[in-house]
């Protein structure tokens, strides 16, 4: 069966693959490219876990065709550290310890990377309501909201 | 291993610090594998066909174009999975629910499944399966499952409990009873008394990370099972047992779990991905979609309890009893009888009796859910109290501190308690600031208190040392929070090393003996009980190698924190030889440096917390808005307090959402009408304040530490903390969880 062939530029680098038309960018991700630290924790997009940052916009990758990436800037959390130097976000998720089975954490960190993107100094009301798209079983969001708050001033040079 | 009094003065090095975690980095980077991240090669998708019908016989099943489909590589039904349970009635029970035999019990149920080469293969062959049913009448409700007249879920089953045994088969599979005393004649000397009946709705765990797992089949028998689990040794077993493996040709790898809360204790498509694997002759992916999840994955019992509580003038509650009646599926499972065993377990009590009855219904195979039972019976009674409370004109606080149970109290579940916290946190919630802070209009403030047990059991432990003086140390029960962090403390602790110089793993089921799963918040318990047990072994290994070393007596050779001591006015004057120079030498003094522990982890501690919750009620709507919430709890010994503070942060966000939003909604038709999270809706990060929480440390006396389990009792309490705040706020008694808004509304206007 043909293919769809999408080019598109993932974590800075250049990507290509197949794929079907009704194949999700979550699958693609996951099952053609390897990238597996976006999950699926409910492929309907009421969850969070497979958020990924599309030409800076967040997104559930669940509910973004495959095809659809064509031409377009994909983040994931693979994208966040730089060798072996974490994002503030990430350092800042160890330090509180804002992650406890970590499942719903790299989503976490790519939709709290593009909230401070666009809110560098936001309230812990914008922090919650920033991040209400993506669920968190574990932790009561207690430390999660501190560490995204401690990361944005680190961010913010404070 | 008993605790050492002088512990209580002990100042710890490493236990009690908060450093990172070691698998920390793993899951920031998207490094970690759970479940659904592991492949291999040739892998096969497994995809699971389930009924749409809450109670039906399965007349044919007619899977010839399905198996005829190209990429299809194998198809399963029962047929394919014999009973080789052998009259185990509860391993049958597993096997019936992993793949229906002759009826599909509720919607959901397996019935079929295929293995292909890709997910929309297996999909379109799913749709090929062909499936002759027969309804039966249903019945998904908890109150209409008891009344004698209900369709019958299950024929085979004859109340257990209740002598003489019943002649005619009853949705109600058991009935249990705890208690002492004599609580009529109590309560007839009683001067105030409320009498109660309480709902609560089935919930779900509501783990982000669907089941997923990879199962591959030899042709020589062998095989091996990747999978997101709780406690990869019980599945091993279940497996093996329903396959009709041997245990030691499974191997089974836990991988990262994405949450379970005693979800994740029980096998659902295990077997049916190593049966397709079998036949298909090829490894076998199987991922359940979320609807899948909260369809056929074990939820928590609906429950109905009557609550009685008697109390004297001066606040003395001189009788209690209370009716509990949980769902439990259409299998026979244990969750009344722990109802009744927590429901008054805080309390001092002369005359308390509790029955439980545990009903089937046609939902979904409920499962433990953290601390499972308790928050329901704890729900009622703590309502009740709280409305006594008022009766008898005392703060809810001093009446829980007047009737608090404390050290040598007979428990109303039958044991006398050690040294416990219940009285402490009362004390502590009592001083909180949290409790003087100010109201405002339409606002409430509840408070309630909780129990949970605690378990140990069995549990193995491998501590290797390398020959640079690191350590490896390989457990066996699957960290579901944190507790690779707290064993490496233990570890470290105990050998008087660095922490960064332990790396903690979870062993796979072949390189390790037997452990009991991570629930009853036995992980770090039990394991650093073993930890400390193996690190003990392998200290008496270094004390033996220094003094070959010496050429001294081993008698001559302490140890104190991480370095070998030579005792003794011959050889005092000896250098001393740090852990780092033994293992160093190890080649020529004797080989690998090692401890091992195998242990039944008895004596875990009870628990006890006291929460605090303010709310506001808009009249309007009915919506509810959680302002402040704080959870003052007892850990023993905090081995990682931030984790500690986690667990117990977690479990009332838990708890808050089971109190206001959460539950299962069955149609007419017996099928459920919420399989997903947008419309079963736990709570989001808008919908929670901080979470203010306060460690308390009364030391478990039967661990060497002090340590109690956590994991677990922080969702005890919240239910009935938020069902007192809103009955505060609104002026009605709730009676019935969830509080969502169109409840609020209806007791507002009633």
């Amino acid at each position: 069966m043909a293919g769809i062939a999408v080019s598109t530029i993932i974590n800075g680098d250049k990507a290509e693959f197949l794929c079907h038309a009704d194949e999700t960018l979550l699958d693609v991700l996951r099952d053609r490219l390897g990238l597996m630290g976006v999950k699926e924790g409910c492929g309907t997009g009421d969850c969070g876990a497979c958020s990924i940052i599309l030409d800076d916009r967040l997104v559930c990758s669940c509910l973004v065709l495959g095809a659809e990436a064509e031409a377009r800037r994909i983040e994931t959390v693979e994208g966040m550290a730089q060798g072996d130097k974490l994002h503030p976000l990430q350092q800042k998720f160890l330090e509180h310890a804002a992650l406890q089975c970590g499942i719903c954490t790299p989503g976490f960190l790519i939709a709290a990377k593009d909230l401070l993107a666009k809110n560098p100094d936001p309230t812990e009301e914008e922090i919650r309501f920033g991040l209400a798209g993506n669920l968190c079983r574990c932790t009561g969001y207690d430390k999660i909201v501190r560490a995204v708050q401690d990361a944005a001033s680190v961010m913010r040079g404070a | 291993m008993n605790f050492d009094p002088s512990h209580s003065t002990r100042s710890f090095f490493s236990v009690g610090t908060r450093p990172i975690r070691p698998d920390g980095v793993d899951k920031v980077t998207g490094r970690a594998r759970y479940g659904a991240d592991f492949n291999m090669p040739g892998q096969l998708v497994g995809r699971i066909l389930r009924s749409p019908h809450a109670h039906a016989i399965i007349r044919k099943i007619d899977a010839s174009k399905a198996a005829q489909l190209p990429g299809v590589k194998a198809v399963l039904t029962a047929a394919d999975l014999p009973d080789l349970t052998h009259g185990d009635a509860a391993m049958y029970d597993i096997l019936d629910n992993c793949m229906a035999r002759k009826k599909a019990l509720y919607d959901g149920h397996a019935v079929a499944a295929v293995a292909a080469i890709d997910a929309r293969t297996a999909k379109q062959a799913l749709k090929l399966i062909e499936v002759e049913y027969e309804l039966l009448p249903h019945v998904t409700d908890l109150d209409q499952a008891f009344a004698p007249d209900a369709p019958l879920v299950n024929d085979t089953i004859f109340t257990k409990g209740v002598d003489p045994k019943p002649d005619r088969p009853s949705n109600v599979s058991m009935r249990s009873q705890f208690g002492h005393g004599e609580v009529d004649a109590g309560m007839a000397k009683a001067d105030f008394v409320v009498e109660r009946t309480f709902k609560t709705e089935q919930t779900h765990q509501g783990y982000i990370e669907p089941h997923a797992c990879v199962a591959n089949v030899s042709p020589d028998g062998t095989a091996d099972l990747w999978v997101c689990t709780q406690g990869h040794f019980v599945y091993r077993q279940h497996c093996a047992q329903l396959l009709g493996l041997d245990t030691s040709k499974l191997r089974v790898t836990s991988s990262e779990i994405g949450g379970g809360f005693g979800g994740k204790t029980h096998v659902w498509a295990e077997p049916v991905a190593l049966a397709l694997s079998r036949k298909a002759g090829r490894p076998v992916k199987l991922v359940m979609t979320r609807d899948e999840v909260f369809r056929a994955s074990g939820p928590t019992s609906a429950t109905s309890i009557d609550v009685k509580i008697g109390a004297l003038k001066d606040g003395t509650i001189i009788a209690a009893e209370a009716t509990l009646r949980y769902s439990c599926g259409p299998y026979a499972g244990s969750w009344a009888e722990i109802g009744a065993m927590t429901a008054f377990a805080c309390y001092k009590l002369e005359n308390v009796r509790t029955v439980g009855y545990e009903v089937l219904v046609n939902r979904p195979k409920t499962a433990a859910y953290r601390a499972p039972s308790a928050p329901m019976a704890a729900f009622a009674v703590e309502s009740a109290i709280d409305e006594l409370a008022k009766k008898v004109g005392m703060d809810p606080v001093d009446f829980r501190i007047r009737n608090a149970a404390q050290e040598g109290t007979k428990a109303s579940y039958g044991p006398v308690y050690g040294p416990i916290g219940i009285g402490p946190t009362l004390e502590a919630a009592k001083n909180h600031p949290h409790m003087k802070a100010p109201l405002g209009k339409n606002q409430g403030r509840g408070m309630a208190c909780g129990f949970w047990f605690n378990f140990g059991g069995q549990t193995c432990t491998d501590l290797n040392i390398g020959m640079d003086g690191t350590v490896s140390l390989a457990v066996g029960t699957v960290d579901v929070g944190g507790s690779r962090a707290s064993l490496s403390l233990v570890a470290a602790e105990e050998l008087g090393i660095d922490y960064s110089q332990v790396r903690t793993v979870i062993a796979d089921t072949s390189s390790l003996g037997y452990n009991d799963m991570t629930d009853g918040s036995r992980g770090t318990f039990s394991s650093s009980m073993a930890t400390i047990s193996a690190a003990r072994n392998a200290i008496k290994v270094l004390r033996g190698r220094a003094a070959q070393m010496w050429d001294i007596p081993v008698e001559d050779v302490t140890w104190e924190q991480g370095q070998a001591v030579a005792k003794g006015e011959t050889h005092g004057n000896l250098p001393k030889l740090s852990l780092k120079e033994i293992a160093a030498a190890s080649g020529t003094t004797g080989g690998p440096i090692a401890g091992h522990s195998e242990i039944v982890a008895d004596g875990a501690g009870v628990s006890f917390a006291t929460h605090i919750c303010d709310i506001e009620v808009d009249p309007e709507t009915g919506a509810t808005k959680v302002l402040r919430y704080t959870v003052v709890q007892d850990a023993g010994k905090a081995v990682h307090p931030t984790y500690v503070e986690g667990q117990y942060q977690g479990g009332a966000a838990q708890g808050i959402g089971w109190a206001l939003n959460e539950e299962y909604i069955y149609g007419k038709d017996g099928r459920l009408q919420n399989a997903g999270f947008l419309d079963y809706r736990i709570p989001v990060c808008s919908d929670l304040p901080m979470i203010d929480t306060q460690i308390l440390e009364i030391p478990n006396p039967n661990h060497p530490y002090g340590v109690r389990g956590v994991g677990e009792t922080s969702i005890v309490p919240p239910l009935a903390a938020v069902a007192n705040a809103v009955s505060s706020a609104v002026g009605v008694r709730m009676q019935h969880i969830p509080m969502s808004p169109p409840r609020i509304l209806e007791a507002l206007e009633a």
